[in-house]
């Protein structure tokens, strides 16, 4: 993805988050996003990582992160135990979606999602008139190095969050040249959304590991 | 890492400390006064701010880097410790000390007995982790430093890091436990007592008063054959050995035919030279009977300390394996600490903490600096 995108989102991501407040970056990466918002935001940030040298150029960047796998990683914290957590250009690659999502709203008050909108024209004429699976911007690998398992529209999105009682706050759309205000599900490469509630999970896995 | 970087003659110091009433121990038992050996790297700055304790593991002393006069071989984690290394002896002050219980300088099981003038033996108090961290705090305490800038070390001294955390919260800025656990296994207690067995089995030992005589040479050997396949993986094992044979032929049956026989007797061998058998026992043990949280889960000990973490492991490490640390990374998780853990990928087994030296490196250097400088700007309100 180019790094002006990237840019994008993150100074986007930055803006809804409110200064000063506990931030959890699932899939942080090297840390880009969480240095922004401690430098630019003063928030207290943690970072979850499963790539040795990402987490290498992390504690160069002087952030506290943990190496290891956010499918599994999240069922520890208390509940409430950050503002926000974060699922930035994670999602897509995440084995358990819904048990993750729900780790995500009981630990964070809101949850910030990221992800490259399937739906989006370019992808629909590669996949429609060329009858390939699609190669964007948003989404750059091919089918045979990506590291997406799921492939999933701003539509579905919002479907998935109308289905399991998910409040969405506020929902932000980046396209070509910057922030998209109509058509999102046809025009934005990303979808960034603020949701907050819970979603009910079966006894048990909620409260476990306390 | 260059010679040149190395830190150059190295020398080891006592320190004769008695506390009024006496080292009381966790054992209910105490000494009148403890001998604490000790080395010292670097300069310690006008506000004592600096000072990082590195603490040893099973088999360590207080010579953790440099050399001594005449000694081919540095201390025993010399390539992190000097100018430009990780605990970079140009700003910081690097202690460390033998333990309470060890043979190299410190009071142990070795040491005269002042109510018999002859060797405790067996006579020496049960110690514990505990009271080998408490003989570090007065070691501390004498330097005239209030609170130190870091404490680590790796495997056993691991454990001391974590004890450090939970009792002497006040007085550590951070902490780098490396392949540890907050308590040993089965498996590990079931690897330390194969040792003591073999210590005890030797007929030479006669049950700890040997010190007249000949030592427990051969269960000592032992003991410490069996620590050292523990420390290696079957990787690092098929890397070094394969099933190489010796190149000699063998007057006796059962003489090592393989070089990985060899290097095990070699080691064993050579170990009883530089160990005392009585300290391996009274050592595993306070290692077996240690547990970080003292009967509780970590994170409530954890909770509130202003202290920076950072969790080291390895993959192959199956003395210490992975899911031990990252209990400690997920107490800090709980408690709400900073903390940060990295579970490096080697293939050395255990002893990687001794040899991956250029990541190891590079998470402490950037570690050290973050709590030395960036400390005010990044804690002013500590915790999540």
């Amino acid at each position: 993805m180019p790094a002006y995108e990237e840019r994008l989102d993150h100074s986007v991501i930055a803006s809804l988050i409110e200064p000063g407040s506990s931030v959890l970056d699932l899939g942080c990466g090297t840390g880009e996003l969480l240095y922004l918002l401690i430098s630019d935001r003063g928030v207290h940030g943690q970072g979850l990582e499963i790539d040795e040298h990402a987490i290498y150029t992390c504690v160069a960047r002087g952030l506290n992160v943990y190496h290891g796998d956010i499918d599994s990683g999240l069922s520890e914290y208390p509940d409430g135990s950050f503002d926000y957590v974060i699922l930035n250009q994670s999602l897509q690659q995440l084995i358990h979606v819904e048990s993750v999502m729900a780790d995500a709203l009981r630990v964070g008050k809101r949850v910030i999602v990221g992800f490259p909108n399937f739906a989006h024209y370019r992808t629909r004429i590669q996949l429609f008139f060329h009858g390939r699976a699609p190669v964007t911007a948003s989404l750059p690998y091919p089918w045979y190095e990506t590291p997406n398992l799921h492939f999933l529209s701003i539509s579905d999105f919002f479907d998935f969050c109308r289905h399991k009682n998910i409040r969405i706050e506020r929902a932000e759309y980046l396209g070509d040249g910057g922030r998209v205000h109509k058509f999102p599900n046809l025009l934005a490469e990303i979808g960034i959304f603020v949701i907050g509630g819970r979603i009910e999970t079966s006894p048990g896995t909620e409260e476990a590991d306390k | 890492m260059s010679r040149q970087n190395d830190l150059g003659i190295a020398e080891t110091h006592t320190v004769t400390i008695s506390p009024p009433g006496g080292l009381q121990l966790e054992c209910g038992e105490s000494l009148q006064a403890v001998t604490i050996a000790y080395e010292t790297y670097g300069k310690l700055n006008r506000d004592r701010t600096n000072a990082v304790l590195i603490v040893h593991a099973l088999s360590g002393d207080a010579h953790a880097a440099g050399f001594h006069h005449g000694d081919r071989k540095p201390g025993w984690w010399n390539g992190f410790i000097g100018p430009g290394k990780a605990f970079d002896t140009d700003k910081y002050f690097i202690m460390c000390s033998n333990i309470l219980g060890g043979c190299k300088g410190s009071t142990g099981p070795s040491s005269i007995d002042p109510s018999t003038g002859k060797p405790y033996g067996l006579r020496f108090p049960l110690i514990s982790i505990g009271d080998m961290v408490h003989c570090q705090k007065l070691l501390v305490d004498h330097f005239g430093i209030e609170r130190l800038l870091s404490v680590a070390g790796g495997s056993m001294g691991g454990m001391q890091v974590l004890a450090w955390l939970t009792r002497y919260p006040g007085q550590v800025r951070s902490a780098i436990p490396i392949s540890t656990a907050i308590r040993h296994s089965p498996q590990q207690i079931a690897f330390n007592e194969v040792g003591r067995q073999a210590i005890m089995a030797d007929i030479d030992w006669k049950s700890g008063d040997y010190y007249e005589g000949p030592p427990p040479a051969r269960g000592l050997s032992v003991a410490r054959m069996v620590g050292h396949i523990t420390y290696m993986s079957d990787i690092s094992m098929h890397d070094k050995f394969g099933r190489q044979r010796k190149d000699c032929i063998q007057p006796f049956k059962f003489d090592p035919d393989f070089e990985v026989e060899g290097y095990l007797q070699y080691h064993g061998e050579n170990f009883v030279k530089r160990f005392d058998a009585n300290s391996y026992l009274f050592i595993t043990k306070a290692m077996d009977n240690f547990d970080a949280g003292r009967g509780k889960p970590l994170h409530h000990l954890l909770r509130g300390i202003d202290a920076k973490v950072l969790v080291l492991a390895f993959k192959s490490d199956w003395l210490y394996p992975t899911y031990q640390t990252k209990e400690i990374a997920r107490a800090c998780k709980l408690a709400g600490i900073e903390a940060s853990y990295c579970e490096i990928d080697s293939t050395y087994g255990h002893d990687a903490f001794l040899l991956e030296i250029e990541e190891e490196t590079h998470l402490i250097t950037h570690f050290l600096k973050k709590v030395y400088n960036g400390y005010e700007v990044m804690t002013d309100n500590a915790g999540i």
